[in-house]
């Protein structure tokens, strides 16, 4: 249940943000999830929901965004939506391929009142 | 109102971890973020570890656990430093909890630390805790399948160590399968086939520690 320790990093950088910008309520907060990452979806609202109850953030709407998986490699310059975590270049067979997305774990935006 | 924010939700760990390493770093340090499931054989392999490197590197442990100090205290019968950290069921250590173990750590007569971290083969992998790399440990009993089921931890890793091979002749378990999916997850990852019970390829294991320590001293590994 690591998504508890994700969900208070959401809540205090959404709450932080806020304050600074001197909104009374968060309606909104979208955040970018990488398709490689270890965060379930339905299990970071819970956690996210029991945090927020009593702050500025209760209620506010989690819009969760995928980040698909893409690769670049470094041999040949393709890039490719990688499958099912093979990180060989489907051109050139080169296993030097770095991440271009899908490691996201950000918050984007915020929706405020 | 919309509030354009793009922050990285770990960012306050991340900055945590990177001033852990600066600090290791700054004494000559390797450290060794240890993960894998529980009952892979992390404990057993530091064991071996130490007995095999005590009298070169001067190492200590930091041991990761929910609640108890068994781990702990295994390792603390081979005479090394040891500081426990107990989560409080927490399935993962975070980099504030080892800021708050190193104060007790006498890091000018360090040359490796190993962080043993909660046995999990999933949130450990999304938390750096000041590590230089991390390395993890699969067990034969485990099965094939589970590299392409956790592939953040094998694509986290730096060197994967195939335990229990001894157990091979009593499972099904394909090891040329669960090699080619290690390697296409991570195709530049160490890979090392042993057994903490026979010893059994632990020579390997314990060349690669003394080149990254070597190599730490010469200041070729930087943080992630």
């Amino acid at each position: 249940m690591h998504e508890m320790a994700i969900a208070q990093g959401v809540l205090d950088i959404a709450l932080d943000n806020a304050a600074r910008h001197g909104a009374k309520r968060i309606t909104a907060i979208k955040l970018l999830v990488g398709e490689m990452t270890e965060v379930e979806p339905d299990s970071l609202r819970f956690c996210f929901e029991a945090l927020a109850e009593g702050t500025a953030a209760a209620g506010a709407q989690l819009q969760i965004e995928a980040v698909p998986l893409v690769g670049r490699c470094r041999d040949c310059g393709a890039e490719f939506a990688v499958q099912r975590f093979r990180f060989v270049c489907p051109t050139c067979a080169s296993g030097g391929v770095e991440i271009l997305s899908g490691r996201e774990l950000k918050v984007e935006h915020l929706e405020v009142e | 109102m919309e509030i354009e924010v793009m922050a990285n939700i770990l960012d306050k760990n991340d900055k945590i971890a990177a001033e852990i390493n600066a600090l290791l770093s700054a004494n000559g340090i390797f450290t060794l973020n240890l993960l894998g499931s529980p009952g892979s054989g992390k404990t057993s392999l530091l064991e071996r570890t130490i007995a095999a490197l005590r009298e070169d590197v001067r190492l200590a442990v930091i041991e990761g656990d929910l609640f108890t100090s068994k781990d702990a205290e295994r390792i603390a019968r081979h005479q090394v430093p040891v500081e426990q950290i107990n989560t409080g069921g927490g399935c993962h250590l975070d980099a504030n909890m080892v800021k708050g173990v190193l104060p007790k750590l006498d890091l000018a007569a360090l040359d490796l630390i190993i962080i043993e971290n909660v046995g999990n083969l999933v949130c450990p992998a999304e938390f750096n805790i000041g590590e230089d790399v991390k390395a993890v440990v699969l067990s034969i009993t485990e099965g094939e399948d589970k590299p392409l089921k956790y592939p953040l931890m094998f694509k986290q890793a730096a060197i994967a160590v195939l335990n229990k091979i001894d157990l091979l002749p009593y499972t099904d378990f394909d090891l040329a399968a669960a090699t080619a999916d290690i390697r296409a997850i991570n195709p530049g990852i160490t890979l090392v086939a042993a057994s903490c019970r026979s010893g059994e390829g632990l020579a390997d294991w314990y060349d690669w520690l003394k080149r990254q320590i070597a190599e730490k001293k010469r200041g070729v590994h930087k943080d992630e």
